[in-house]
């Protein structure tokens, strides 16, 4: 029972979270019954980094890169093999209730929400199961209540909630027992634009006025640029980046775009130093590979222009140059 | 306990949602009680007492066995668990600050008050109403009947963990329960009173944990008293020995399980 474990708070400008050296295998068997082989998976591999209190942390990697994996080893759900790990202060596998008190877990595409029930129902059950005080409860119950907008459907049985009212029915279960950390696992997926944006200003609004230190894993760039000031990218069980959002874009400079408009629709702009990706009745995108004022000027030469921009690389352009494991980059330190 | 409370609550309200299927359980409950009680009355036509049950104490005990149902749950539903399992919610479950085993307990514990209610009581007064079934004149022996009502539903419940949770080692514990579903309610003397059964096979039946969830707690209500160590308390003795050691068995394959995902992972 976690009120027996001795107590032992964070210090509190230490970590919350505090990983060295992380390491956790798997081992899988394959190929057919009889000339099955095992084989070892190194799921995370030597990942070590720091999370301060009150950061929002985006932790980013393509499918099996390990980020479930490390989510899992925070919240005490896997113990690890190799490493050292701490998250406010305790190890998780050997405190998991006790840190489960301490933080709040949402899993994009599981619910803990009784689904033949109000709302209203599993968000009372808990102030029970973390016995939180009956005022304390009501107070944030009001104030999540009112940040997220639950009320017109505190009273509807959980089935019956859109994706994006039930997530947002789902973080206040999580924050309820106003929990120091806030890990969430693809929080945004499957969700509408406007839930995303009402999530997102959420999340924002928490982290700034609670100080919740946040993490969360996404698929979606758009969370990562609106929330995390420091994003780390996982492949291969390794940490590939670890830094603000600016930085991953020099580190991974994915090539500019040229959008031309022509005067009319004409066959594919051939110029040294930019190669045409796309074309759309008189507009075309090149790909800048040279200098762009050279490019720009032999454009201007050869064809009747009606109009030029430059496009910076999108953040996803960046991340998916950083998995294709670059040379330079996979070598690049795990931050620390 | 506050929160097992809670969740106790909570599964009671959770399936008196349920209107349709519960009025279809209550229908179907009813319909199979007269067409085994229209049996049972045209073999004790032939002969009036087998291994001393009458007509009517075989006629009641079909009525309480079909009020059973709910509660006891012999022949399902599965725990809801066994999907989690399946689906790898269960992640999200051991992360609460809870025991599995006593938060599933309280929930399937509310199902089964809800079920009593709503249709054993029912489905016992139907058969009331067309047979004329053996009720109990004492009231002490509708409190000790009480008792056994809650013990068959605990050894329910545990049965139906123990299979939900044999899918942490199986990839589907479905196989699992399809077949105690199908052995359970002959074990149980749901099917047929295990007094038809030659009286040596009855006895070791009686003993084993499935008639505690049936024929021990008809025993009780009918006053037969045939449990060895006899009364009624020998009969509720021997279902809490059963309960004890089920839900035992669950809180040892819960710890088992908890450290093969936390572990292996899964
Ligand atoms: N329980 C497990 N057993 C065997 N292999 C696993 C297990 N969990 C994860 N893996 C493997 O570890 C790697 C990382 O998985 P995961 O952390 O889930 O990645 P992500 O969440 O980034 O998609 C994958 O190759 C996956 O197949
Ligand atoms: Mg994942």
């Amino acid at each position: 029972m976690p009120s027996s474990e001795p107590s032992a708070p964070a210090p509190a400008e230490g970590p919350v979270i505090d990983a060295r050296g992380l390491g956790r295998s798997f081992t899988v068997s394959e190929g057919p019954l009889l000339r099955r082989r095992r084989r070892t998976v190194d799921a995370v591999d030597g990942v070590a980094f720091r999370v301060r209190p009150g950061e929002t942390v985006g932790y980013l990697g393509p499918n099996g890169a390990g980020k479930s994996t490390t989510m899992k080893m925070l919240i005490g759900l896997l113990t690890p093999d190799r490493g050292r790990l701490r998250v406010l202060g305790m190890e998780p596998a050997r405190h998991r209730t006790r840190l489960a008190a301490r933080i709040g877990i949402v899993f994009g595409q599981r619910t803990t929400l009784w689904w033949d029930l109000p709302l209203r129902d599993s968000l009372a059950l808990t102030r029970h199961l973390y016995r939180v005080p009956p005022r304390d409860h009501a107070r944030r119950l009001a104030e999540l209540t009112d940040l997220l907008e639950l009320g017109p459907f505190l009273h509807t049985p959980v089935r019956q909630l859109s994706l994006g009212q039930r997530m947002r029915g789902d973080l206040t279960a999580a924050l309820l027992h106003d929990p120091d950390l806030l890990v969430l696992d693809e929080p945004t997926i499957g969700l509408d634009v406007v839930s995303k944006a009402t999530i997102r200003a959420f999340l924002a609004r928490l982290n700034a006025e609670r100080g919740t230190t946040i993490l969360l894993t996404t698929h979606d760039l758009g969370d990562v640029e609106r929330l995390c000031r420091r994003v780390m990218v996982i492949d291969h069980g390794r940490l590939a980046y670890d830094g603000d959002l600016a930085g991953l874009r020099d580190r991974a400079p994915g090539p500019r775009t040229l959008v031309v408009d022509l005067a009319e629709p004409g066959p594919p702009v051939e110029v040294p130093g930019a190669r045409c990706v796309r074309r759309q009745g008189p507009r075309q995108w090149l790909e800048l590979e040279g200098n762009p004022a050279e490019v720009i000027a032999e454009v201007a030469r050869n064809r009747q222009v009606a109009d030029l921009t430059v496009q910076e690389p999108g953040i996803e352009g960046v991340v998916a140059r950083l998995y294709q494991g670059d040379a330079a980059l996979a070598a690049a330190d795990g931050g620390e | 306990m506050r929160v097992y409370c809670a969740v106790f609550a909570l599964g009671l309200r959770r399936y008196s949602t349920y209107r349709a299927a519960t009025a279809a359980a209550v229908f179907t409950n009813v319909v199979f009680g007269l067409i085994n009680a229209s049996v049972l009355l045209a073999l004790f036509h032939a002969r009036p007492e087998i291994n001393g049950y009458d007509a009517t104490d075989a006629v009641t005990h079909v009525f309480v066995a079909q009020a059973l149902m709910g509660p006891a749950a012999v022949m399902g539903p599965p725990l809801e668990l066994a999907e989690r399992i399946r689906t790898g919610e269960i992640a999200v479950d051991l992360m609460r600050p809870a025991s599995p085993l006593a938060w599933w307990l309280s929930h399937d514990m509310g199902r089964a008050a809800f079920t009593v209610a709503a249709r054993s009581v029912p489905t016992f007064a139907a058969g009331a109403l067309v047979f004329p079934l053996a009720l109990p004149d004492d009231p002490a022996r509708w409190a000790w009947a009480a008792g056994t009502l809650v013990l068959a539903s605990l050894i329910g419940f545990a049965f139906r963990y123990l299979y939900a949770a044999s899918g942490f080692w199986l990839l589907d514990a479905k196989g699992v329960s399809a077949v105690s579903h199908l052995l359970a309610p002959v074990f149980a003397g749901m099917l047929i009173p295990l007094v038809l059964f030659p009286p040596p096979v009855a006895d070791v039946l009686r003993v084993l944990p499935w008639a505690a969830m049936v024929q021990v707690p008809v025993e009780v209500f009918l006053g037969k008293d045939t449990v060895p160590g006899g009364g009624p308390a020998g009969a509720l003795a021997l279902q809490a020995a059963w309960a004890a050691v089920l839900l035992g068995l669950g809180a040892l394959v819960t710890a088992r399980a908890e450290r093969r995902v936390v572990v292996q992972g899964g």
